[in-house]
């Protein structure tokens, strides 16, 4: 790369960067990413980005090749949930950034924060339908927190400044940028700005003094509290918070499938999940209360079951960053606006003041204890011939790697399964698409959360169904040398329609067996990964083992019986405790 | 309970925020009944006034949804009781009988209209007041002869010193 050496502007001063250089589109671009702490871009290129890849060699910054675009959105996002920041995906036109679609959607839903940066056609041949043009300001704009087409090389720093900005604060989320390429390749005067402001974005993170007085008044005089907690509470690092309000109260706490972490499973007052495949407990103790704090969650159908039934006779307190959220699903008596953890240390300090001393053990707290102990669903049944119990080899997974490992989940019976039977002890450890229900997330996601998280074991806990959809992310896997587990409950069926066609439609199958799987064990060798298939729950340890040794991916196949459900399941439109144990 | 609501926002004036705010009504399944336009001078942001059929709940979500949106300013759910409304319409009435344009004279001059161009054989009349009063003076010309009309939908402002930007007058 020919070396230019920055021209100064006009504005420079003495001893300081110059704030005006002039350079190219591309240049601005890669530079503001660092300027952003970016190290690591997923993506895949093509013809309008060619001048963006170009630059990209003269700047220290990981570009990992993903297969399809898809699946470097979902690389991102993993990305992204494991390290906090911000992550980042890059995709051509048309074709390219209409496949980046589903990856955003789901981080977005997810309250991810992801920045997807997309090609674009040369402005002058915007509208006319030119070759790889797609309207994607359009396509994303429901389902993004913001986007925006860039209309001048100058303004690519402000625009790259605004979307980390957009994307990391408040309530997180997918912000895409899209680029014409001629502004990329356009020189023009570059300033790099400290901030950005929008007149119309408001981040309210202190939560109002008057809101947090009513709900700890509530509180404090709470006999039956409980707490369940969301994602909300893992994106604003607010599980210590979290902890210290429920010991003090002496809150049974549940969470939510996306709050999997923020309180740890094996706390004596864990609940588990709850939602319409929560633990009997949290299914059980939530609706009993009489105070019930909700503390970053969006209490989707999925959480709440029948929502007359959810909290029939609790004083609903809701605490969000975002307060569209409030009200929108569940009624509530207070609610508190801003940040988790400012709101959570700020209730516990009033409800301190309120009430000297921490809540003790009651003849509810019993109650809640004798709930916590009942099983999920049949336990005592053992596997038929030929295949692993679900179950059982979640919870030997779960033993068999470290507190910190990281797992995330395909979407289904595989999904559904982990979120029950696999505990998880911190934050950041369990991730999921829990809002849109991607299937095909989770082997992606591994990826990215590897690259975040180099130095912990990471395991997709797959379905064979979901596999099948983005098993390409194994090439990535391998030439980047990002090595993950995939445990594939190997079915084959598409399991959670399965399941509902025999709970619910007469046990009719319609359009869910895959007779066509391949033979998973050849598939990761065709690649250069490992493939193990498991026959005893030995096996599976021990080939668990092995995988997270190994310096390349490894698929491990676990034979599941295809009539296995997941239980318990509460029906739609039933209410929690309404659960199915078995049938 | 389903009524009118107005609703006024303050937005960036820059390409698709229309969409994206027309785009909102769409996803909570609003129909918009009525939307004027007009850009601030020198403030780079444009004034906007929607008239939407909803229940109070639905709309004050709407309302909550779009004050999160980035490019939206100021966004706020007019009072009916304490706000101004008006619409202009312009109206082509046929007036080739002599009688006819007598008839559309008085009838426009009863609404406290405005003639903006006579041909010979037609008229524009513009008329503004509440949108009843606008839709009253056209079923009350109609017999006459209306080739076509436009309407501005509503546009409102709050009485007394409320204003919808924050900050002082």
């Amino acid at each position: 790369m020919k070396s230019e050496g920055p021209r100064v502007g006009s504005t420079s001063r003495a001893g300081r960067w110059p704030r005006m250089v002039e350079m190219s589109g591309s240049k601005a671009f890669w530079k503001a990413l660092e300027k952003e702490g970016v190290s690591h871009v997923f993506g895949l290129p093509g013809g309008s980005v060619i001048p963006l890849c170009d630059e990209l060699l003269s700047f220290d910054l990981r570009f990992i090749l993903a297969r399809h675009e898809q699946g470097a959105a979902h690389m991102a996002d993993g990305y992204a949930r494991a390290s906090g920041r911000v992550g980042v995906c890059l995709a051509t036109s048309g074709p390219g950034a209409t496949n980046l679609v589903t990856g955003i959607a789901t981080a977005n839903m997810d309250s991810s924060a992801v920045v997807a940066f997309t090609g674009q056609v040369n402005r002058a041949v915007i509208g006319s339908d030119a070759f790889q043009e797609v309207d994607i300001i359009g396509c994303s704009a429901s389902v993004t927190k913001y986007n925006m087409q860039v209309r001048r090389a100058s303004e690519i720093p402000v625009a790259v400044k605004a979307a980390f900005h957009i994307a990391s604060t408040g309530r997180r989320g997918a912000v895409l940028v899209d680029l014409p390429k001629d502004i990329t390749i356009d020189v023009e005067e570059m300033e790099f700005p400290e901030m950005v402001h929008f007149r119309g974005y408001k981040v309210e993170a202190k939560p109002d003094t008057r809101e947090l007085e009513v709900a700890a008044t509530l509180l404090a005089k709470a006999q039956r509290p409980v707490i369940v907690a969301g994602g909300g509470v893992i994106n604003a690092g607010a599980s210590r918070q979290l902890v210290a309000l429920s010991e003090y109260l002496m809150a049974p706490t549940a969470t939510t499938l996306m709050g999997k972490g923020a309180f740890p499973a094996d706390h004596p007052l864990s609940l588990g999940m709850c939602g319409m495949h929560g633990t009997v407990a949290a299914n059980n103790v939530v609706p009993e209360a009489d105070v019930l704090l909700i503390v970053g969650a969006r209490l989707s159908d999925r959480t709440t079951g029948a929502v007359k039934s959810f909290a029939p006779n609790a004083k609903v307190i809701h605490v969000d960053i975002d307060k569209t959220e409030v009200d929108k699903n569940v009624e509530t008596r207070m609610r508190v606006v801003g940040d988790a953890g400012l709101a959570l240390s700020g209730l516990l300090e009033r409800v301190g003041a309120l009430r000297p001393k921490a809540g003790k053990a009651s003849i509810w707290h019993k109650k809640v204890e004798e709930l916590r102990c009942a099983t999920n669903g049949k336990n005592g049944n053992g596997a038929k011939e030929g295949y692993l119990r679900a179950p059982d080899v979640i919870k030997a997974l779960r033993k068999a790697l470290p507190r910190n490992a990281i797992v995330t989940t395909e979407v289904g019976q595989n999904q559904m399964w982990a979120a029950l039977h696999y505990d998880a002890y911190e934050p950041r450890t369990f991730f999921t698409s829990g809002g849109l229900g991607t299937m095909g997330w989770g082997f992606p996601a591994a990826i990215g959360a590897k690259t975040a998280r180099p130095d912990v074991p990471v395991v997709d806990i797959a379905g064979d169904g979901s596999f099948g959809m983005t098993e390409n992310s194994m090439a990535t896997s391998v030439e980047e040398g990002i090595p993950v587990v995939v445990v594939v409950l190997n079915n084959q069926m598409l399991g959670m329609v399965a399941q509902w066609q025999r709970l619910f439609y007469d046990h009719r199958y319609s359009a869910v067996k895959l007779r066509g799987n391949p033979d998973f064990i050849k598939l990761a060798e065709a690649y250069g990964a490992e493939g193990v298939k498991v026959e005893t729950m030995q096996e599976f340890e021990a080939a668990v083992r092995r995988a997270i040794d190994s310096d390349v991916s490894t698929v491990i196949d676990v034979p599941i019986d295809p009539e296995e459900n997941v239980y318990p399941i509460v029906p739609p439109g039933m209410g929690l405790k309404d659960a199915l144990l078995e049938v | 309970m389903s009524e009118l609501h107005t609703i006024a926002f303050i937005v960036e004036n820059k390409p698709g925020v229309l969409f994206n705010i027309s785009n909102m009504f769409r996803k909570k399944n609003f129909n918009i009944h009525s939307i004027s336009v007009g850009a601030i001078p020198n403030a780079e942001v444009v004034r906007i006034t929607i008239v939407v059929q909803a229940d109070a709940r639905g709309v004050y979500q709407v309302v909550e949804q779009l004050d999160k949106m980035v490019d939206v300013v100021e966004v706020k759910r007019l009072d009916p009781m304490r706000i101004v409304r008006r619409e202009l319409a312009l109206v082509k009435l046929t007036t080739t009988d002599p009688m006819a344009r007598e008839e559309a004279l008085t009838c426009i001059n009863d609404y406290h209209g405005l003639i903006l161009n006579i041909d010979p054989d037609t008229l524009i009349a513009e008329v503004t007041g509440e949108s009843d009063e606008i839709d009253a003076f056209l079923e009350l010309v109609k017999p006459i002869g209306i080739i076509e009309f436009s309407r501005t939908g509503i546009t409102a402002l709050e009485k007394g010193r409320l204003r919808l930007e924050r900050g002082e007058m």
